[in-house]
This record gives C-alpha cells, sequence and structure tokens, in this order.
C-alpha cells in the first residue's frame, strides 16, 4: 500500500516535471500570448472634455523613466503649431484641430496605441515579442526584439516608433497600457492624472454602453459614432468627438482585422505541411519518372548501336 | 558528350574589378558605420519608414533574383533535361552568394543583428516575416550543402599539408571521399527541398506587405500578392541565368553557350504570359485600372514596370529572331530582370504610403553604398569561385571548335 502510493506518487511527479517541461519548451516554441479576454480593460476617450492641459503626457513619462521636466513647461501651447507623434521619449501626445463652429473651443486629441482586439503588431512581429494580456494590454518585450521594424510596418494607427540613432539594444517604444500599474491595481498613469472626465477607464464592454449613453444624452455635442469600435476589428481604446474623425487626424480604416487576410493565406500555405509535403513528393516523382525515361532511353540507344 | 565543369585560368585583376574592389570597400565601410553608429546615422529611414532601400532591393528584390538557382536545379534535376545541365553549377553558385548576402543584409537591417538566430527559437507562425526568415535560414544550408560536391570535387584525395599538419592529411582526405560519396546518394533529397522551400519564401515575400493594408497602394495591394511573387520570382530565374552566362562569357573571353540560352529562353515567354495574365486578371477583378487614369508616381511607375519589365519582353521571348540572337537575347533578359527589380522596389518602397507622413523616403548616399557594395563583392566572389572551383563548362573544347567551324 505503502509502496504503491509513493511509486505513484513518483510518477505523477514525474510527469508534472515533464509536463512543466513540455510546457516551458511550447512556450519558447510557440506563439505569442494573445488574449482576447471578455472584460478587457479600455479607455473612453472624449475629446470634447479635453482641454489640451498635456498632464497625461507629462504623468506618462514620469511612469516609464523618461525625463519628464517640469509641469509647468506643459502649459505652453505652441507646441500645438505641429502636428506630432508619438516618439521614443513621448508614448502619448496630444494634439489641437482648430474649431469652425467655436474657434474659442478647439478639439484636442489625445493619441496613443489602440490596443487593438486583434493587432497587427502581435501577428506580424518575427519572433512574438509583442503580447496581448488579459487586461486588453499590447506589450513589448525586450528580450525577444530583433529589431526588424515589421510591427511599425503593420500597424495601421502608425504607433510603434524605433530608436534609429541607437546602435546597441535599439528598443521599439509605445504606450503598453501601464501594464506593470495595471498588475498592482493602479490607474494608467495618464486616465489618473487627468483633472477633467476626458479619459474614463473600465471594461470595454461598459465603455461603448456609457458612449452609447452620452451620444444619446448630447446628440447635439456628438457625431453618432464610436472610433475604435470596429476598426480594424476593435480597439481598446475608444473616442467620442464632435465632428469626423478623419479631420481630427484618426486614420480611415475598415473594419476588417489587419492580420486576417495575411494569417490565412499563411495558414492556407502551410495548413498542417500539407501544401509543402505534397510539393515535395510531387517534385520527387517528377524526378523518379523522368530518370526512368532518361534511363530506358539511354538503353534502347545502346541497343540501337 | 558533355564536358566536366572545370576551374577556368584568367586574369582576376582588370581595371573593371579594381574598380568593382573600390566599391565594395565603401559599401563596407558604411556597414561598418551602421556598426557603430546605427541605422539613424547612416540611412533616411524613420518611424514612418520604418523599412527602404535595404529590404527592398538587397532583401526582397536579391532573393526573387537568385531564383535561377531553384528554377534551373528544378530544369536540370528533377525534369532531368540533361542538355541544362551545364546551367546548374553557375547558377547554384549565384543562388548561394546571392542568399548568403541577403542574409548578411538582414543582419545590416535589423537594429539588433547579434539577436539574428531568435527566429530559430522563437517562433511566431502567424508572421509572414517568420516564415520568410526560417525558409531562406534553412534554404541557405541547403544550398551550402549542395555546393559542396564543388568543393569535395575539388579538394578529394587532393589535400597535401606539410609539416606538423601532414598528419591530417590522410583522415581529412577519407572524409572528403566520405562526404564525397554520401552527398551524391543523397543530393536529391536536398534538391528537392531547396525548389520547395524556394516557393515557400518566395510567395511568402509577397505576404510581407499584405498586412500592411491601407497604407500600400492598391495598384500593388491584394491578396494574390503571394502568387504574384512566386510567378515573378519563377520568371525572372531564367533570364538571370542567360543573363550571367552571357556577362561570364564575356569577361572570362570564352563563347556564349546560345545552344542552351536560347532554349532556355523558350521557357520565359510562357511564364511571362502567366504572370501578365495574372497582373491583368487581379486588376480587372479589383478595379483597380481606375488609378491608372491619375497621373502620379505611382501610375507611371506601374506603367514603367508592366510595359518594359513584363510586355516588351515578353513579345521580345515569344521572338525566334531574338532566341537566336546574343545581344536581343541579353537585352530581353535584362528588360524582365529590370521588371522584376522595379516590382519590388515598387511594392516595398513607391506603394507604401504610412499615414501621417509629409515627405516620401529617399534613400541616403550610404544606402545606395550598402546596396551597390553588396553586388561589387557578390561578383567578386563569383570570379574567384569559377578561378578555383569546377563551375563552368568549357563547351570550346579545342577539338570541338575545330568541327563546329
Ligand atoms: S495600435 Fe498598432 S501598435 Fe497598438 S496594438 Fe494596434 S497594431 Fe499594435
Ligand atoms: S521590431 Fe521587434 S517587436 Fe517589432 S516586429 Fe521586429 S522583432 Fe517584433
Ligand atoms: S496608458 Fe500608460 S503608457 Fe499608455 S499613454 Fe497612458 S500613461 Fe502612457
Amino acid at each position: 500500500m505503502k509502496e504503491i502510493s509513493r511509486r505513484s506518487f513518483l510518477t505523477s511527479i514525474g510527469a508534472a516535471a515533464t509536463g512543466s517541461l513540455a510546457i516551458s519548451a511550447n512556450q519558447a516554441l510557440s506563439q505569442p500570448t494573445n488574449i482576447l479576454s471578455e472584460d478587457r480593460r479600455g479607455v473612453l476617450v472624449d475629446t470634447s472634455n479635453c482641454v489640451g492641459c498635456r498632464s497625461c503626457e507629462w504623468a506618462c513619462k514620469n511612469a516609464h523613466g523618461i525625463d519628464a521636466g517640469d509641469i509647468e513647461s506643459y502649459k505652453d501651447r505652441s507646441v500645438f503649431n505641429n502636428m506630432r507623434r508619438p516618439g521614443i521619449d513621448s508614448y502619448t501626445v496630444v494634439n489641437e484641430f482648430s474649431n469652425e463652429k467655436n474657434p474659442l473651443l478647439p478639439i484636442d486629441v489625445k493619441v496613443q496605441c489602440m490596443h487593438c482586439d486583434k493587432p497587427a503588431c502581435v501577428s506580424a512581429c518575427i519572433v512574438g515579442a509583442i503580447n496581448k494580456h488579459e487586461d486588453g494590454s499590447v506589450v513589448w518585450d525586450t528580450d525577444k526584439c530583433i529589431g526588424c521594424r515589421y510591427c511599425m510596418v503593420a500597424c495601421q494607427f502608425q504607433i510603434p516608433v524605433f530608436e534609429f540613432e541607437k546602435a546597441i539594444q535599439p528598443e521599439i517604444r509605445k504606450c503598453d497600457f501601464c501594464y506593470e500599474r495595471f498588475k498592482k491595481g493602479k490607474l494608467p498613469a495618464c486616465v489618473e492624472i487627468c483633472p477633467l472626465e476626458a479619459l474614463t477607464y473600465g471594461p470595454r464592454n461598459e465603455l461603448i454602453k456609457l458612449a452609447r449613453q452620452k451620444i444619446k444624452r448630447n446628440p447635439e455635442k456628438y457625431i453618432n459614432y464610436i472610433y475604435g469600435e470596429k476598426e480594424v476589428g476593435g480597439t481598446s481604446w475608444l473616442y467620442l468627438a464632435s465632428r469626423d474623425f478623419q479631420s481630427i487626424g484618426l486614420p480611415k480604416l475598415n473594419n476588417k482585422p489587419a492580420p486576417g487576410v495575411s494569417e490565412s493565406i499563411q495558414h492556407g500555405i502551410f495548413a498542417y505541411f500539407v501544401p509543402p509535403v505534397a510539393l515535395y513528393s510531387w517534385l520527387g516523382a517528377m524526378m523518379w519518372i523522368t530518370k526512368r525515361k532518361e534511363e530506358v532511353k539511354q538503353e534502347k540507344e545502346i541497343d540501337y548501336v | 558528350m558533355f564536358e566536366e565543369p572545370q576551374p577556368i585560368k584568367f586574369k582576376y585583376f582588370t581595371p573593371g574589378v579594381i574598380i568593382l574592389c573600390l566599391i565594395a570597400i565603401n559599401g563596407l565601410a558604411f556597414i561598418a558605420a551602421r556598426i557603430i553608429f546605427g541605422i539613424g546615422s547612416v540611412t533616411n529611414l524613420n518611424n514612418l519608414y520604418p523599412w527602404g532601400l535595404w529590404i527592398g532591393v538587397d532583401v526582397a528584390a536579391g532573393v526573387a533574383l537568385a531564383a535561377g538557382g531553384f528554377t534551373s536545379a528544378a530544369l536540370g534535376h528533377v525534369m532531368h533535361k540533361e542538355q541544362f545541365h551545364a546551367i546548374v553549377r553557375p547558377a547554384l553558385l549565384t543562388a548561394m552568394l546571392g542568399y548568403t548576402f541577403v542574409a548578411m543584409a538582414v543582419a545590416v537591417d535589423i537594429g539588433r543583428y547579434y539577436y539574428i538566430w531568435h527566429p530559430l527559437v522563437m517562433w511566431n507562425p502567424n508572421s509572414a516575416l517568420f516564415e520568410v526568415g526560417i525558409c531562406v535560414m534553412i534554404y541557405l544550408t541547403v544550398l551550402y550543402i549542395e555546393f559542396m560536391p564543388i568543393l569535395t570535387e575539388k579538394l578529394n584525395g587532393k589535400i597535401k599539408f606539410n609539416g606538423l599538419l601532414h598528419y591530417l592529411n590522410e583522415p581529412l582526405n577519407k572524409l572528403v571521399n566520405f562526404l564525397d560519396k554520401i552527398l551524391s546518394k543523397a543530393m536529391f533529397v536536398f534538391i528537392i527541398a531547396g525548389v520547395v522551400l524556394s516557393t515557400l519564401h518566395q510567395s511568402s515575400l509577397g505576404t510581407l506587405m499584405v498586412i500592411a493594408g491601407n497604407k500600400m497602394h492598391p495598384l500593388w495591394q491584394t491578396p494574390v500578392l503571394p502568387l504574384m511573387f512566386l510567378i515573378s520570382a519563377i520568371s525572372v530565374g531564367f533570364p538571370m541565368v542567360i543573363f550571367e552566362s552571357m556577362l561570364a562569357s564575356r569577361s572570362l573571353g570564352i563563347k556564349p553557350e546560345m545552344e542552351v540560352l536560347s532554349k532556355l529562353g523558350r521557357f520565359v515567354g510562357p511564364i511571362l504570359g502567366i504572370y501578365l495574365a495574372f497582373k491583368l486578371g487581379d486588376m480587372f477583378i479589383r478595379e483597380t485600372f481606375r488609378y491608372l487614369a491619375h497621373f502620379n508616381i505611382e501610375s507611371v511607375m506601374f506603367i514603367f514596370e508592366m510595359v518594359f519589365g513584363v510586355i516588351v519582353p515578353l513579345i521580345m521571348f515569344l521572338m525566334d529572331r531574338v532566341l537566336k540572337s546574343p545581344l536581343k537575347l541579353f537585352i530581353g533578359s535584362c528588360l524582365v530582370i529590370f521588371g522584376v527589380l522595379l516590382n519590388r522596389i515598387n511594392n516595398f518602397i513607391i506603394a507604401y504610403h504610412p499615414p501621417y507622413s509629409k515627405e516620401a523616403y529617399i534613400p541616403s548616399f550610404g544606402e545606395f553604398s550598402v546596396t551597390i557594395g553588396c553586388i561589387a563583392m557578390l561578383v567578386l566572389l563569383y570570379r574567384l569561385a569559377v578561378r578555383y572551383l569546377p563551375v563552368i563548362n568549357l563547351h570550346q573544347h579545342p577539338m570541338k571548335v575545330v568541327i563546329d567551324e
């Protein structure tokens, strides 16, 4: 009895050990994490509430160890003269667009990674260095990245940036939805600091309901469209605005997930390795047959001689 | 009977070769600068245009133009068309050198060249780039294995060290002899694998840009891009062999093997025809011809590519007159090569329109230097190889010349 139980214990240990080995081998060789959780988080950006204080830019830098400078300097509104894009030391930027209807109330739009539901960057990355986590965040991993920049080619929102000037360990940089803060139960730094209700954090499903309510309550304030609800298959970050989104710097995209076509081609070519193996066998057969023919021909020629 | 390939004796350093050396050194200098100071210091790439000349030409066009290796292997070995055996080795040499430089270009282009092995252990099967990377790595290995008999043929029984190392002679010779025997038995496995791997990554190179979606001009962006890339790579395989063979004969002072080359040329017309049919079919199904009505760089480049890279050579290769004339055959081959080169440039550079871009990307002097330098190095190594290794068939056997004339 004792013996048996000990043996079964050892076996189960053995099984567990092999199991965990298999898992770790699997993790090294398998696809990147790409979780599309039902209650993934999101942020609703209400551009009509944003005043362009740029506190979020400051907070984001602070949360990511980037020299943020003095918060007073962010009051300088001359930066709005040019449209800016996220860069290697600014994962989020706010741009301002003039408002014809009410020149005193320009429209300010915060830009950062959209944390797509079907992220093109995750699908594209050659080594699976970009992962989508349970909270919806799409996060880059420095240990794997080889710096090929395919993620930049793939992203429809033109978000990832690269340290072109660095010779050793250049990085891909982009908003990570404050994943480290999420794990500690904290709000994203930008959401936490926002002094007005421009950024609302919560489960994406709830945010969509909230956005619908806002539009319903204030139909003259918003156009009836939630940017990010459907774009490239949906994004975690959602936008509301008083006029069409292309005029405030968001790209016009269709609703098909960006990786859809390429992944189905990819899997078509490699469907359980059937096409390559079939091609291999076919070529092998051809080689054999033509060789036979050649030999028969030679034999005949010899006969003839 | 056919002659066996043999090393060819000629003077290595000519004025042209010295110029090539200078170009190669210039390229190497910029590669060194890129390694020391980073990609940004040498290229005009930026966050909007992450890929440029090196990916478009050195990698994508390089892979396509090295397709002569697998198309002639398929013809010579798989179909057993004996009369084409003469072209297999030169084509193999070019493919091997070509892919070696493709791998080098990748290493120069990626930000962390010392992580180039990562895709071997970190897999993302959803990624077209992963597939290209893995296939190219395996294919490069296969090419080296396919090339090995040329080395063992040269070395077999001829390893003679003097002094202390002479103990190594016996075992080394045995090893070479063993390799020689094994390889000749197992070679068919690698030859077929080479063809399969080529069709896979030639098409996956086309899949690369599919994920860029709207960022790519609709004249080129299509779900059948992989098929387009595969057919155009096949179409450029033989023209590339003809082109090299003629250049090599000329610079080595031997007569071009017109008999074989014009037979090869016969395959080109039909393949180009299929390619054109797919291009036009795709254009009409997706109704992209309306973009040709606008006069801009895309429409001009597209028409240029189609007319001079596909239609004109298609007509040429269908004419007997062209196939029989060395000069015309050479011009026709140049046009096909130009067409595929332009197609890859168009796909990866001209068609790419990132949102928020203010000015177009134009490659820097450093980028051009590296690209041209790599081509120069390739030519120099090719010359070196045919000088010391049995690659080229010398048909102009003195006896034969007398009989011919
Ligand atoms: S916006 Fe771009 S970088 Fe962000 S998750 Fe989507 S594809 Fe990736
Ligand atoms: S640059 Fe890095 S993160 Fe981006 S696709 Fe390449 S390996 Fe992946
Ligand atoms: S979520 Fe975090 S990383 Fe992203 S913009 Fe906000 S503060 Fe920056």
